[in-house]
């Protein structure tokens, strides 16, 4: 069995060691919000954060996930209360198809908790998701409003 | 898009009585956006639900899949209707509930850039036809004239008396009347709703993780299987052994699927998928696993000279114009493989019993999906139902080949009856199992005249046709012809060629290779549009002209067309040199009944590094329901389409595709996006234009000429990776 913290909550799971954290946080957490879009860390649609990290969790073994404060796009809102990312996201209409933007959504809080006025260098260098729908105008406004919030 | 756990009575008892587990299935699956309202609800007219707190439930028979349609649809109803948009929710009425009443919602099919302006005008009637019932209701209740009532923002006022009701309160009413035949649209000067550029309505649950796409759904006792085909096209399985994995504690089976295929079904997708790596399978690959990227590529360029092609646009004498030219100039181009890498990939859930068959499906076509579940299972459409998902990416790879991914999904769940499983490809699977965007080689040759004029052009196209791989029906039915193929360069039709040339003849040799052909967003126009642009610049180049000017020249006949791309000059203002080191570039097209044009401005660093600095692209959608969704698609047309010319392509080694992730099929970055400005003008007419489309086409060759202007190369060839160049 392994222990994992997840969005403040204790979760007992009983996978093969190796398994993608994102599998078990999709499967058998049942948290869906976390997506699966190439298995080998080059989208981001399966960003979330360990210890306030953003990680690729479909390269990153539960294992190591054990006994740290993992964060899902389901934790980022205080129950009503979203998120300033989140916020800003609807505020500027950002998701086109929408399922890359909880992965964009969980790195550009990271680089938020990191640099809190990021540049558009710091976004450019960042901010590394594919969005096949082309959204990027609006992740960028959004970032930058969500600073200002 | 409203969330509802329950389901109609109506669908309820039919999916119960056929499933016997029906109940399980409709309450257990929340936060779809495709189940549908209780019939506890009003229907008002087929388009519209109310509930008696003025919500409003709009009905949207088209896909959603990022490009905004759903929003744009519910304000052509909202329009007609009257009513506060504050209340406005949606859902997806369901393709059996379609065909078991007659296909009142018309057709669902996603693609072609239809959804808004090929259903525009029985939706905006749908919303009029319930405002009419409405006031119909409230003036029986009043015991006055409709005449003298009327509505707004959901209330409905009785002019001589000021009284009010709202549209809940009458709903119920409204419901029982008899739809009037025929209403009566509003004068697009007194639009209200349409033309605004409002937030979509389908946000909030995509930024909080709820939406559940088709890879998130969840049923009771389901089971998740992964597949595998062979990576060769047109090659069949001979065998595995089952053994290898099967002792394996959560595989619950290892099947075969179809003749090509194989699936593991376990109790997670992950353990099936990893299982499935293990397996050893023996393909009979067939004689395509002699083919390679250097076998298509003499094979189109055979054709490039044959003698057989289908004509599509003749006019004058090209042959002879070319043989007197005063400048004759030729080149070749070509167009790769592209996959369009949705980024959520294909899946489909499906619970069968001998009685039913339930699929829930992320398809561009509902119907297709429906008929393609009738069609496996062999069941009656009374026993089959499709819900439909809003969709992680569609760009035309979930269109109408339901027969490769849903057929699958279906052919699994028939082998273990009873239990709902969710098949999801993994990316690899869907890199190397596509429908991919047609390959295509073109020669050109055009003649200037003594004045430096264009007075004829060649325009031989080489490769693949859509519709023999998707619609071999469709092209049995045009003897053969793809008129697909001529997308932009023809007469008639939705996408005009926007320049007058004295002699001009374009043609096609059908050169079909073994890899499966897909319509990959923009279709032909992408490389239609590549191969006359920059032939344009060359041929302006050839001239000693200004590519603007030169194609103005040509242009004077083709008003939209010309508006277009002097809104786009002017804005980048050509007519004055652009900044030291920045190198600008101009591309038009007509697709889908838009007019489109983009110039850019672009410096290169060190021979290779391409940075975009700035984007102007104009549409004439002839009107635009919502000005918003429309800028979106135009800046995402950029990273779709400059994605495609920069990074991608899939080459073909030993039969198969060799890409089989992002790592070597890139897809652009935030930090290459340039600024993209949008010119939207609204030219008004009978037909409508879309939007999802057109400026794909643009895209690349507006990048191309200025690179030519930047390094004075001519790149013929995509990706231009290939070529050393990368986009920073």
């Amino acid at each position: 069995m392994i222990s994992l913290n997840i969005n403040g909550a204790a979760h007992e799971v009983d996978v093969d060691p190796v398994t993608p954290l994102l599998w078990v946080i999709r499967e058998q957490l049942g948290l869906t919000g976390t997506k699966y879009g190439c298995g080998v860390a080059q989208c981001g649609a399966c960003t979330v954060h360990l210890d306030g990290m953003a990680i690729r969790s479909c390269v990153f073994p539960v294992s190591g996930a054990a006994g740290k404060k993992i964060t899902t796009i389901e934790g980022l809102a205080n129950g009503d209360q979203l998120h300033k990312v989140q916020q800003a996201w609807i505020d500027h209409d950002v998701p086109q198809c929408g399922y890359c933007q909880t992965g964009m959504i969980m790195a550009a809080v990271a680089l938020l908790e990191e640099k809190p006025a990021p540049t558009d260098a710091d976004i450019d260098a960042s901010m590394t998701n594919i969005c096949r729908c082309g959204t990027f105008v609006e992740v960028r406004k959004a970032i930058h409003a969500a600073a200002k919030a | 898009m409203k969330l509802t756990a329950t389901i109609s009575r109506r669908s309820f008892l039919v999916t119960s009585a056929m499933a016997g587990g029906g109940l399980a299935i409709g309450l257990r699956f929340p936060a779809t956006g495709t189940v549908q309202a209780s019939d506890a609800i009003p229907e008002v007219g087929v388009w519209v639900l109310i509930h008696p707190d003025d919500t409003v439930v709009v009905r949207i028979a088209r896909s959603e899949m990022g490009q905004g349609t759903l929003t744009g649809l519910a304000q052509l109803v909202a329009e007609e209707l009257e009513c506060d948009w504050s209340k406005v929710t949606t859902e997806f009425p369901t393709p059996g509930q379609s065909a078991r009443r007659g296909q009142p919602w018309g057709s669902f099919g996603t693609f072609g850039s239809y959804g808004i302006r090929q259903s525009h005008e029985y939706v905006r009637k749908g919303g009029a036809v319930a405002r009419t019932l409405l006031l119909q209701a409230a003036a029986e209740q009043w015991g006055v004239a409709a005449a003298e009532c009327t509505a707004a923002n959901s209330i409905i006022t009785h002019s001589g008396s000021n009284r009010t009701l709202s549209f809940g309160s009458v709903a119920e009413a409204a419901s029982k009347l008899t739809a009037p035949e025929d209403v009566v649209l509003k004068d697009p000067a007194d639009w209200k709703v349409i033309g605004q550029p409002l937030l979509r309505l389908d946000t909030r649950d995509k930024v909080l993780g709820k939406q559940v796409y088709g890879a998130d759904i969840q049923l009771p006792g389901m089971l998740n299987a992964a597949v595998k085909a062979c990576p060769v096209f047109g090659g069949k399985l001979i065998s595995f052994d089952a053994s290898q994995i099967s002792g394996l504690s959560a595989v619950r089976k290892v099947l075969t699927v179809g003749d090509n295929a194989v699936a593991v079904v376990a109790d997670t997708w992950w353990q099936a998928k990893t299982a499935l790596d293990k397996l050893d399978i023996q393909w009979d690959e067939g004689p395509n696993a002699q083919v390679s990227s250097a076998s298509i590529a003499a094979m189109l360029a055979e054709g490039l000279t044959a003698d057989d092609s289908f004509v599509a646009n003749s006019n004058g004498d090209a042959a002879a114009s070319i043989a007197k030219a005063a400048k004759k100039i030729e080149a070749t181009y070509s167009y790769p493989f592209q996959n369009h890498a949705t980024m959520e990939p294909m899946n489909a859930t499906v619970q069968y019993t001998t009685e039913s068959c339930v699929a829930w499906v992320p398809t561009q076509d509902g119907e297709a999906a429906f008929n393609e579940v009738v069609k496996v299972t062999g069941l009656a459409p009374e026993q089959c139902e499709v819900h439909k998902l809003i969709l992680g990416g569609g760009f035309g790879r979930r269109t109408g080949y339901q027969d490769d991914f849903l057929k699958q999904a279906v052919q699994i769940a028939m082998q273990v009856p009873g239990t709902p499983v969710k098949m999801l490809w993994s990316r690899e699977e869907d890199m190397t199992q596509g429908r991919y965007h047609p390959i295509m080689q073109c020669k050109l040759t055009g003649a200037l005249n003594d004045l430096g004029e264009l007075d004829g052009l060649q325009m031989r196209l080489s490769g693949q046709s859509i519709l023999a791989g998707a619609r071999p029906d469709l092209l049995a039915r045009f003897g053969g012809n793809d008129p697909v193929v001529f997308q932009g360069l023809v007469t008639e039709g939705d996408a005009l060629l926007g320049y007058s040339i004295p002699n001009i003849l374009v043609d096609h040799a059908v050169r079909n290779p073994h890899v499966p052909p897909g319509f990959w967003r923009g279709v032909n126009i992408n490389q239609n549009a590549i191969f006359m642009e920059c032939f344009m610049d060359e041929l302006a180049e050839a001239a000693g002209k200004d590519p603007y000017e030169f194609r103005r020249g040509l242009m004077q006949k083709h008003p939209r067309h010309l508006a277009v791309l002097e809104a786009v000059a002017e804005r980048i203002s050509w007519s004055e040199p652009p900044p030291e080191g920045v190198f600008r570039g101009m591309a038009q097209v007509m697709a889908y009944a838009s007019y489109v044009a983009a110039a850019c401005e672009i410096s290169v660093q060190d021979g290779n590094k391409v940075k975009i600095h700035r984007i102007v692209a104009a549409t004439d959608c002839s009107y635009a329901v919502n000005p918003a969704q429309i800028r979106r698609q135009v800046s995402g047309s950029f990273v779709y389409g400059l994605s495609a010319l920069f990074m991608q392509q899939c080459t073909v080694k030993d039969g198969r595709i060799e890409q089989k992730n992002f790592d070597t099929y890139p897809s652009m970055r935030i930090a290459q996006m340039p600024e993209v400005e949008t010119i939207i003008i609204e030219g008004g007419g009978d037909t409508w234009g879309g939007v999802g489309e057109p400026t794909i086409g643009v895209a690349a060759p507006a990048v191309l000429n200025a690179i030519f202007q930047a390094t004075g190369k001519r790149f013929r060839s995509v990706p231009l990776k290939e070529h050393g160049l990368q986009l920073i």
